[in-house]
């Protein structure tokens, strides 16, 4: 084998003072080989971008490296943030980012910000733009002309992700790092991402450190694989070594939850707690001189039978969330109707509303903004009963008794949602939402914010306080292995149509739909899914 | 793109309309202005005539309709003191305003955008403290007071008057800094702030990323960025031009808009105040269409509605 293309050893980066450790990464050593893809994996906090920031000499100036050396194909790298550094990003190595949209200056034709990158690294202008159109072939955007005279606003998140790649190895560098570029991306976008870095990878011999924190991906594409938990490596090792016979607990434990499965189960009854029928919904937007309308919801139909859990499944602007809107009575639709245990609930208004509103609750994807940071954990949760008529100290008593519930210490209920993690925001959301003992609950994308383990964990939650509680679920999701972990019953919806839908046996065992299939090719993982 | 047009340009005249409405209506109910006029001891006949020769006898409409109608045709009427054109005595005193207000807007602009930059780049530095401190202090103190301050400092240690009478260039140094000041305050923090943020933005790491020198990434990426804020506000500025000066000219007699003003309000020159209100609210609009113009020019995201 070839000399590494960058060999990290002893890396130390040392917190700021009041960090929760007192390094971000302690004592990290790994290489990557030319034309290898390691995955860096971990959870979010592990320290995993910090070695890639290191690389890349971008380190923040609060966190100071300590200890360790990073050479770069056997030279030493320059110091953290020198402006020597400009020759080789880009030229040497070149970085993507989450959020490809948001990398891009968005007064600047995206075609342009390629150029410049050309330009800056000592190309003529028309070389940088004969490499320019070259690289945007080579991603495979459709119409390349005139995305590169788009602006990034006018682009997709996949056009953008390819638009940023393109701009990464369009120096053909030896080294790409990639920060988690396809977690904010729909499925089949992100197989298509995943698919064209590897493909630029092999025709180029690009060595790539992908970092993630989805183990489905990574089973996907990675050579080699490095686990970090709380800013160490815990295991590292070949993709089969690691992915067949990991030897760490976390590693296991982040498998287990990358390829969670729903227990098998049979609960629920088979009468209707909520069901719509032919839901349209139809937005109206722009001013009075460009009126356009975009057809939200179109025609749905579902039964939710208490005690059950429905999936909703669907990629970004399939309509699952204005659904959601609809069925919790928040957005005016155009046509249908919904019936809430017997009774029509669709021109339902002013005092039944609300007494109706206690009965279907909601918690929302992200447990940061869901919360008022004002106010404490246990008037959130009493707030709701308090305002249906409970007296103030047994709310408070009940808010107690839900945290318990929610697996939360009792000393929670007098401090501020700032003070709890992620994972422990959306227990508190989840608290809320049953404070009022709803009949149903609508979940709309209510683990997507989460890392994977504290996924698994909220699911295996919202599993066991329905088991107790005997509420149904409507829960929405772009993940179908969120969907397959805690659903009873399937939709599938795509343009505001439903697709497909039934058991979850039925929907993702045998799909009929050619849509559903092809989610279902596009979701990461699959071999370990049928590996577990 | 359109309809963004359309919809400003209909705004602007609705302001426009409600404006001259409201002060044709004030003009009205402030008091009667005939009786403001006539000698203090004028008997009621007299009072009479000059209601009946300024039209104050008939309806409130048909005065209202027949004011509209004069302004269409672009007469605004004369100055009962002088018998001057309303809009020939504002235009005597505009070049003194102008003058005044473009020196101040400038200074504070030269100023204001600098310092501002410096603060975000040196950002919790003492550099960044002191900046800010000083542009806290600008705009926390009266205009008065430090013209006042100005024009003590010329007379004890100068031995000379700072201020003006408009016939010098120097002359207009004084108000002007004055003026300038609070501004420049305003300028030097919001400067500070879009820039940090901008700083801060996904784009600005990316571009380090990818190799971009920092002096590019600040010119090219940040500082077009971070201008968009500040459009709207040296446009409200601009805005301001003539109607910011009111009391700087007091304090320095400075013979601009300012002082022909004041003086009209308290003579009750009907026709003066009301062109020269007219007149503050069309710079006004003017400079926020230009504003909502400009940003077609600097940002994408917006051309695309």
């Amino acid at each position: 084998m070839s000399d590494p293309v960058v060999t990290i050893s002893g890396l130390s980066i040392s917190l700021p003072r009041g960090g929760d450790r007192p390094f971000a990464v302690q004592d990290v050593s790994f290489a990557v080989n030319p034309g290898e893809t390691l995955c860096l994996v971990g959870e979010s906090g592990s320290g995993k971008s910090v070695v890639a920031q290191a690389v890349m000499g971008m380190l923040p100036p609060q966190l100071a490296k300590t200890a360790g050396t990073v050479t770069f194909q056997g030279a030493v790298l320059p110091e953290q943030r020198d402006p020597a550094y400009g020759r080789l990003r880009s030229a040497k190595m070149a970085m993507i980012f989450q959020d490809a949209g948001a990398s891009l200056d968005p007064l600047i034709r995206v075609g342009d910000q390629l150029s410049e990158i050309a330009r800056v690294h000592g190309l003529s202008r028309s070389a940088a733009q004969v490499r320019v159109d070259e690289m945007l072939g080579a991603v495979r955007l459709p119409d390349p002309g005139r995305i590169a005279r788009s602006y990034p606003h006018q682009l997709s998140g996949g056009q953008a992700q390819r638009i940023v790649i393109a701009g990464a190895l369009l120096l053909n560098p030896a080294l790409l790092i990639a920060d988690e570029p396809t977690t904010a991306l729909d499925v089949t976008t992100q197989a298509e991402i995943l698919t064209l870095i590897a493909d630029l990878q092999r025709e180029r011999g690009t060595a790539v450190l992908f970092i993630t924190h989805d183990f489905g991906v990574v089973s996907d594409i990675a050579d080699r694989i490095v686990v970090m938990q709380a800013g160490q490596i815990v295991e590292q090792g070949s993709a089969a070594q690691v992915l067949g016979a990991p030897q760490h607990p976390y590693t296991t434990a982040l498998l287990a939850a990358a390829t969670k499965q729903g227990a098998p189960r049979n609960r629920g009854q088979s009468s209707p707690i909520l069901s719509a029928h032919g839901i349209t919904l139809t937005y109206h937007l722009g001013g009075p001189f460009n009126r356009r309308t975009v057809q939200a919801v179109q025609d749905v139909s579902l039964t939710l039978a208490k005690g059950r859990t429905l999936a909703v499944v669907g990629e970004s602007g399939s309509g699952k969330s204005s659904l959601a809107r609809c069925l919790l009575r928040l957005e005016p639709f155009q046509a249908g109707t919904i019936t809430f245990d017997g009774q029509d609930i669709t021109r339902t208004t002013g005092s039944d509303l609300r007494a109706l509103r206690k009965r279907i609750q909601v918690v929302l994807q992200d447990p940061f903004g869901a919360l008022n940071p004002r106010q404490t954990v246990g008037a959130a949760i009493a707030e709701g009963p308090i305002i249906h008529g409970k007296p103030w100290a047994q709310a408070m008593q009940r808010a107690e008794e839900l945290l318990a519930l929610v697996k939360l210490p009792p000393q929670s209920l007098s401090r501020h949602p700032h003070e709890f993690s992620g994972g422990q925001r959306q227990r508190i959301c989840i608290a809320r939402a049953l404070a009022l003992n709803p009949e149903v609950l609508i979940a709309d994308e209510a683990v997507s914010a989460l890392d994977v383990s504290v996924q698994a964990q909220i699911l295996d939650l919202f599993a066991d306080l329905q088991q107790r509680l005997g509420f149904a679920m409507v829960f929405i999701t772009h993940d179908l292995r969120v969907a397959r972990a805690i659903a009873d019953d399937v939709i599938v919806m795509q343009d505001g149509r439903v697709i497909e839908q039934g058991s979850v046996e039925q929907v993702f065992d045998a799909p009929a739909a050619a849509y559903t299939r092809a989610l279902l090719n596009a979701a990461p993982g699959r071999a370990l899914q049928g590996a577990a | 793109m359109t309809g963004y047009i359309l919809i400003r340009l209909i705004r602007a005249f609705i302001t426009m309309l409600i404006t001259v409405t409201l002060v044709f209506l004030f003009i009205r109910f402030s008091g009667d202005p005939a009786a403001a006029l006539a000698p203090p001891d004028a008997p009621q006949e007299v009072i009479e005539q000059y209601r009946r020769a300024m039209g104050l006898d008939q309806p409130l409409w048909t005065q209202y309709t027949g004011y509209l109608a004069q302004l269409l045709r672009g007469e605004f009427g004369y100055s009962v003191h002088t018998g001057l054109p309303s809009a020939q005595l504002f235009l005597n005193r505009l070049p003194a305003t102008l003058l005044l207000g473009g020196t101040a807007l400038a200074i504070a602009l030269l100023a204001g955008l600098p310092l501002g930059a410096i603060a975000a780049l040196n950002r919790g530095k003492p550099v960044d403290r002191a900046v800010m401190g000083f542009s806290v202090f600008a705009f926390a103190m009266p205009n008065f007071l430090f013209g006042l301050v100005i024009i003590l400092t010329g007379a004890l240690v100068f031995q000379t008057y700072f201020g003006a009478s408009a016939d010098s260039f120097t002359d207009v140094i004084a108000p002007a800094l004055t003026l300038g000041l609070a501004s420049m305050g305003a300028f030097a923090r919001f400067t500070r702030s879009s820039l940090l943020e901008t700083l801060n933005a996904p784009f600005m790491v990316a571009a380090e990323a990818r190799g971009i020198p920092r002096t590019r990434r600040l010119l090219r990426h940040a500082v077009p960025n971070a201008a968009i804020p500040l459009v709207t506000l040296i446009g409200l500025s601009l805005g301001g031009l003539i109607a910011g000066s009111v009391v700087t000219e007091q304090v320095f007699a400075w013979p601009g808009v300012g002082q022909l003003l004041v003086r009209s309000v308290a003579t009750r020159d009907i026709a003066t105040v009301q062109f020269i209100v007219l007149a503050i609210a069309v710079t006004m609009v003017c400079a926020n269409l230009i504003v909502d113009f400009l940003y077609l020019v600097i940002d994408p995201r917006i051309r695309a509605r």
